[in-house]
């Protein structure tokens, strides 16, 4: 006997991110989910970032380990709120997922903050799977990272809104070019914006910055 | 890499799905639509499923995936196509702006069920 079923596999998760989104419009909360591979920066962007934006635009952050506090003990020095998830303690997931943002948010006062950044799970593949309930994403990349990799990670490619390429200061000491990155990277998502930096350099962070706030008031002002 | 979790949603969902009249139900196929563009693996998600439904009704069952393609229809001209290599812009005039038509379902289909 065939019984049809016709649901998606993710059904929970998408229900659950659309919770979180209805929840995050009321609080009047712009998220923000950052992923990138394993060490290409992404933490060094926010604390950047956070330099940048703070105080004009109150943040907090939620960091995804699988193990340890080192990320949400570095950014705790920038003066917001941070939330460390660690999927497990050896081993665990491989992305955040919906119902693991529910559960961060509730440590976070929403109505003391415009923005939530959410750092992923360092991973190019499974983050991009799931839905958290974000207004945004962004993916960082690194150029000690092949060029090739926007063509290697496509789904991550086409979810995200902007791109970030870090570590620009490293191009002098590299066999690295970032010409093809780019190319790569309008393969897949034509009409992405990229943006250039050097996190540790505090370098070309303005456009990117920009960028950020622009998209935080546009939610405020639909509120 | 989250075959695992993917695999223990589907036994939910499958288990969910047996009518409550059926006594003793045993699965023996589920029926998937895996878009290519999903981040799935059906061999390690036929593996991790093997795994996670021993002691299930579902223990035994065979998981026919049927993978979708990646199906692109340009905003601009309407022309649409299917999407062999990584490159989301118009084959026929060369525009960015897509949309994306099929590849990225993860569906469960129906469950195939014996009475025991």
């Amino acid at each position: 006997m065939e019984i049809k079923v016709v649901r998606k596999v993710l059904d929970v998760n998408e229900k659950m991110a659309e919770q979180n989104r209805k929840f995050f419009a009321e609080k009047g909360v712009f998220v923000l989910n950052v992923m990138s591979s394993p060490g290409s920066g992404k933490t060094a962007t926010l604390e950047k970032t956070l330099s940048y934006i703070m105080p004009e635009i109150k943040s907090a952050v939620v960091v995804g380990d699988i193990c340890t506090s080192n990320d949400a003990d570095r950014l705790a020095g920038t003066g917001v709120p941070v939330v460390q998830v660690n999927t497990d303690e050896f081993g665990g997931d491989c992305h955040l997922a919906a119902h693991v943002i529910e559960k961060a948010a509730d440590n976070i006062d929403l109505d003391d903050i415009e923005l939530l950044i959410v750092e992923n799970i360092g991973n190019l593949v499974c983050p991009a799977e799931f839905d958290i309930g974000e207004d945004a994403r962004v993916v960082v990349l690194s150029v000690t990272e092949g060029e090739d990799k926007p063509v290697k990670y496509p789904l991550m490619f086409r979810e995200c809104d902007a791109a970030i390429l870090n570590k620009i200061d490293l191009l002098p000491y590299l066999d690295y070019d970032i010409k093809e990155t780019i190319h790569n990277i309008k393969q897949i998502h034509p009409d992405m914006p990229v943006f250039e930096i050097s996190a540790t350099k505090d370098k070309g962070l303005e456009p990117w910055i920009e960028w950020l706030k622009s998209k935080v008031n546009s939610k405020q002002k639909r509120l | 890499m989250h075959e695992m979790g993917i695999a223990m949603e589907i036994i939910d969902i499958a288990i969910s799905s047996i009518p409550d009249n059926v006594k003793n139900a045993c699965v023996e196929k589920i029926n998937l639509k895996v878009g290519k563009l999903a981040a799935i693996v059906p061999d390690s998600l036929r593996f991790c499923f093997d795994i996670v439904s021993k002691d299930t009704p579902l223990a035994g069952a065979k998981l026919n995936i049927e993978e979708i393609p990646v199906v692109a229809r340009c905003k601009e001209c309407d022309f649409k196509w299917t999407i062999n290599t990584p490159v989301f812009k118009c084959k026929k005039c060369k525009s960015g702006l897509i949309d994306i038509v099929s590849g990225r379902e993860l569906d469960i289909i129906s469950i195939e069920v014996v009475e025991e």
